[in-house]
């Protein structure tokens, strides 16, 4: 017997028809294809109860109620919470995708100091330790005036906290982002000598006259806009628009009125100026309850008659006049202004000019109209315990006045060598180096102080200057008390509370400065007797605090205010036009904008990678942001469409390409706001674009005292 | 030389050609009796290594982290839906969480060991047990208990079998290759089933699908 190939045959044959015949080969067949089609690796998330827990978003001043819906405690989705007064169960963009703000790589995990440039993690102790240090040192030297923060608003207990560190220590230097509900409220303090803020009920105006801003773009409180904006052919309601552009907010205007940039109040005046003439106000509201309306008078009907301003404004006399006609017979009239999403101040004169219609209209705390209302004074503070060094620091001027972080940039370029106006600086909730005007300048500044503290929960454009970062929880990882929401008449007082985390060592930014204020000692630590956050702002908000932890917000009256404070029209008397931009008009002969766009932040936090996704590549193509221009603008320069090009101005450059648009005026250029971030280890956002403030300088506003630019002269040129 | 010199020798070529072949011949016929016992035998070690080893080799082993006695739970708690619940929401609570366990269970009840491991490491340390689940469905699979349960009144018997007269947890059987559950794919390795509860794959659920309600549902259904 001998072994040959017929062997090997039969024994493969036999091995083959065994396996055949056996459930082997349809078994694993079937495992194979179920492996390929759920591969072990990938991650599948756990499933379990599913709840939904209602907080408050704060990623833009408008406040939205949200939902956050949550699998076996995990927060996994945001949606609109149906039912809340400001919003009723829509959501923004921005809102839907703020768990990439929870889950961000560029999230600081833990409190780090900068030494040598580069990062060391150090424990919460430590940290606090470090800044307590500098602030009992400086306080110790006599130089407790020294010590600023920078603060996103001042509203709030949370600000509260930080200003009251500041005070205990001896500061003046506590200062807030500026925005258009800054100058509403100087406005309505100037003219009607009220104490309180500003709000438009929108949703009832049947004659919306906006001057420039982006009502669907963010403006105010951007969903209720939304859907005031979705009811308006319901209502009858109309929407008249004047831009230089033809912006979304434009497109689904009734009409769209292209002023030149920089003429807008002027349009607004000779709008009034109509209206006197013809005999269009309310003579019961303007001119018997009011005061210095003859001089108001005199002013538009001589200098603003729409034969003198055609030329200005480019918009002719029939025009003026039919929009006169058209906002004063309409029942409820409303001229808004702030430019775009409304975060800068703006000018105080134009929004003066714009509100004058409102007041010549009498459409003051009525339905449909402009609304002042009386800020709930609802925090009781412990009196504040001031040693002799806070004293005596309390007692110096601040550094930048007016409250306006511009000023005490400013302060801090112009200081000579051997001053230092600041020694250290507290930065929450805000991103100087990003959001304010000529941004170099705000970092070269920046890091001319000798101790800079974030208390940022990113790693964002101001904390990477910093030489401490103390991480505070990102919103939704933390309550807090919310007042109002921006320019709406829906005043709601709210509470939000974490749905999420704490994911890394970071602290509730309440309970961080407390901690901070009982790491200084003495007097400073006798100012701030609270355990916790949450002891602090029970025992502040006294008894709104128990329907608020019990309803989680306080809505008020739906109800126009039943006083109506008369109008002053001094202000206007003197009136002599906004603040031009800056540059010179023959080294810069085009107009620099910037342009909100409702897919793109613009405040002190950066898009989310899906907000950045959504933006089309008319804005945003790979890293590259497109400026837009006329094409005759375009022709003039010899810059051609997707094509590189840089942008001056007097305060910076930018390489950009070319984006070429009918609908804006030639002679302007237009550069979306909201890019150009530093995005830290969030490499979706990060280096995306550029930030417009590099190349807007500040203008301060002669009558606010606040930054009123918004626009700067410019030119472009193939790159 | 040598070539000529055998011609003479042996005769000729053809006549040695011919004693060769006769040679092979003989060779062949025991090759081919050598080839078939080859087959029949590899054919036996295959065939019988498919049926027996193959499965004891696809599928590990587990034990549950602690035995589970569900006769005496349904006796004193009633049907299977007084652990098993829904929620308020109409989605299916599933395995009991700890915590919904210590409703009862706050402190030990019997005096089992397995109750006192489940008290020491897992009330007391706030854990939820590490069960495995017999008749875990792949995410790629979205099930309504409620559908089948509160719509269609059907019981849990019919897909899960007596699980609710058992004393003790058998051990969890887990596919190597997949990792999903030997009861999916049932205890036959053929996939033959006697009982309803025997397979979860989805032919069983299309099945009952076309039975009960004359279509086996579009694939949208499960697979979202």
């Amino acid at each position: 017997m001998k072994i040959d190939r017929r062997s090997f045959l039969g024994l493969g044959l036999g091995a083959a028809a065994g396996v055949a015949a056996s459930p082997m080969t349809w078994k694993l067949t079937d495992d194979i294809s179920i492996w390929t089609q759920n591969w072990p690796w990938t991650p599948v998330p756990r499933d379990g109860e599913v709840t939904f827990d209602n907080t408050v978003c704060t990623l833009c001043p408008g406040n939205c109620g949200i939902s956050v819906r949550k699998i076996a405690g995990r927060a996994v989705k945001i949606e609109g919470r149906g039912g809340y007064p400001v919003n009723d169960g829509g959501v923004c963009l921005h809102g839907i995708s703020a768990l990439q703000y929870l889950y961000d790589p560029s999230r600081i995990k833990s409190p780090m100091v900068k030494k040598r440039d580069a990062w060391k993690t150090v424990s919460w102790d430590e940290g606090l330790a470090l800044a307590a240090e500098k602030i009992k040192s400086l306080r110790d030297l006599g130089r407790a005036n020294t010590i600023a923060c920078v603060a996103g608003s001042g509203e709030g207990t949370i600000a509260g906290l930080y200003r009251r560190l500041l005070m205990a220590a001896g500061s003046q230097n506590f200062y807030t982002m500026d925005s258009m509900d800054k100058t509403w409220k100087m406005l309505i303090a100037e003219m009607h000598g009220f104490d309180g803020t500003a709000g438009f009920d929108i949703e009832s105006s049947d004659y919306l006259l906006s001057f420039g801003t982006g009502f669907i773009e963010g403006w105010g409180s951007p969903v209720g806009n939304f859907m005031a904006n979705s009811s308006r052919k319901d209502r009858n309601a109309k929407l008249v628009q004047v831009e230089y552009r033809l912006s979304s907010t434009a497109a689904a205007a009734d009409q769209w009125i292209p002023a030149k940039p920089g003429s807008e109040a002027d349009l607004a005046l000779s709008i009034c100026s109509v209206m006197i003439t013809e005999n269009l106000y309310d003579k019961d509201y303007a001119e018997k309850s009011g005061k210095n309306f003859d001089d108001f008078a005199k002013l538009v009907t001589e200098k603003y008659a729409p034969e003198l301003i055609t030329r200005t404004t480019g918009i002719d006399v029939p025009k003026i006049k039919s929009l006169a006609a058209g906002f004063a017979r309409a029942k409820a009239p409303l001229a808004i202004a702030g430019r775009g999403r409304g975060d800068a101040a703006g000018s105080m004169m134009e929004f003066a000019a714009v509100h004058a219609l409102n007041c010549l209209a009498g459409n003051i705390n009525k339905k449909g109209g402009f609304w002042m209302t009386k800020d709930a004074d609802t925090m009781i503070w412990p009196s504040l315990v001031m040693d002799d060094a806070a004293a005596k620091g309390y007692a110096k001027a601040a550094a930048g006045p007016g409250g306006s972080p511009d000023r005490l940039f400013d302060a801090l370029t112009s200081a000579g060598e051997d001053e230092t106006p600041v020694e250290m600086l507290m930065v929450y909730n805000a991103n100087p180096c990003h959001t304010l005007h000529d941004a170099g300048t705000v970092r070269s500044a920046i890091e001319k102080i000798p101790f800079v503290v974030s208390f940022s929960p990113y790693m964002d454009d101001t904390a990477r200057l910093a030489d401490l970062v103390l991480p505070t929880h990102m919103f939704l990882e933390m309550g807090e008390d919310i007042h109002g929401c921006a320019s709406s008449v829906k005043k709601v007082t709210a509470l939000s509370k974490p749905v999420a985390g704490p994911l890394f060592d970071t602290r509730h930014p309440g309970d961080a400065v407390i901690m901070l204020a009982k790491a200084v000692d003495g007097s400073v630590r006798a100012s701030f007797p609270w355990e916790s956050y949450e002891v602090a702002i029970s025992e502040v908000m006294g008894d709104t605090w128990d329907i608020l932890a019990k309803d989680g917000y306080i809505k008020c009256a739906s109800q126009p205010p039943a006083f109506r404070p008369g109008v002053d029209f001094k202000l206007l008397v003197g009136y002599d036009g906004p603040p031009a931009p800056l540059g010179d008009k023959k080294k810069f002969p085009l107009i620099l904008v910037e342009m909100d766009h409702m897919r793109l932040t613009s405040g002190a936090v950066a898009s989310s990678p899906f907000a950045v996704k959504t933006v089309p590549d008319t804005i945003l193509k790979d890293n590259d942001i497109l400026v837009e221009m006329n094409p005759e603008t375009a022709r003039q320069t010899g810059v051609s469409p997707g094509r590189m090009a840089v942008v001056e101005t007097p305060v910076g450059s930018a390489r950009v390409k070319v984006n070429i648009f009918d609908g804006i005026m030639p002679g302007v250029i237009a550069m979306p706001g909201g890019l150009g971030h530093f995005g830290g280890d969030n490499r979706y956002i990060g280096g995306k674009g550029v930030n417009v403030n590099e190349l807007i300088g500040p203008v301060i506003d002669p009558v606010s005292g606040l930054d009123a630019a918004w626009g700067i002269r410019a030119r472009i040129s193939r790159a | 030389m040598n070539e000529l010199k055998r011609k003479t020798e042996n005769g000729s070529v053809e006549a040695e050609a011919e004693a060769v072949s006769s040679e092979q011949k003989a060779g062949e016929d025991s090759g081919l009796g050598l080839g078939v016992l080859f087959f029949i035998g590899a054919f036996a070690v295959c065939f019988l290594s498919g049926w027996l080893l193959f499965p004891s080799l696809l599928y590990s082993k587990k034990e549950q982290p602690l035995n589970f006695n569900h006769a005496l739970h349904v006796d004193e708690m009633g049907g299977c839906d007084s652990c098993h619940y829904f929620r308020d929401d109409g989605s299916f609570a599933g395995i009991p969480t700890t915590e919904s366990c210590m409703e009862c269970h706050e402190s030990q009840l019997g005096d089992t060991e397995d109750e006192a491991i489940f008290m020491k490491e897992y009330v007391e340390k706030g854990k939820e047990v590490p069960w495995l689940i017999y008749s875990e469905q792949p995410d790629c699979v979205f099930f309504s208990h409620a559908a089948h349960v509160i719509a269609a009144g059907m019981d849990c018997v019919s897909c899960h079998g007596h699980i609710g007269t058992s004393e003790k947890l058998r051990p969890y059987e887990e596919n190597r290759l997949t990792g999903y559950s030997r009861d999916i794919w049932g205890k036959n390795i053929w996939g033959i089933k006697k009982n309803p509860w025997d397979r979860m794959k989805m032919d069983d659920c299309a099945d009952c699908h076309e039975r009960e309600t004359g279509s086996k549902g579009a694939c949208f259904q499960c697979h979202k």
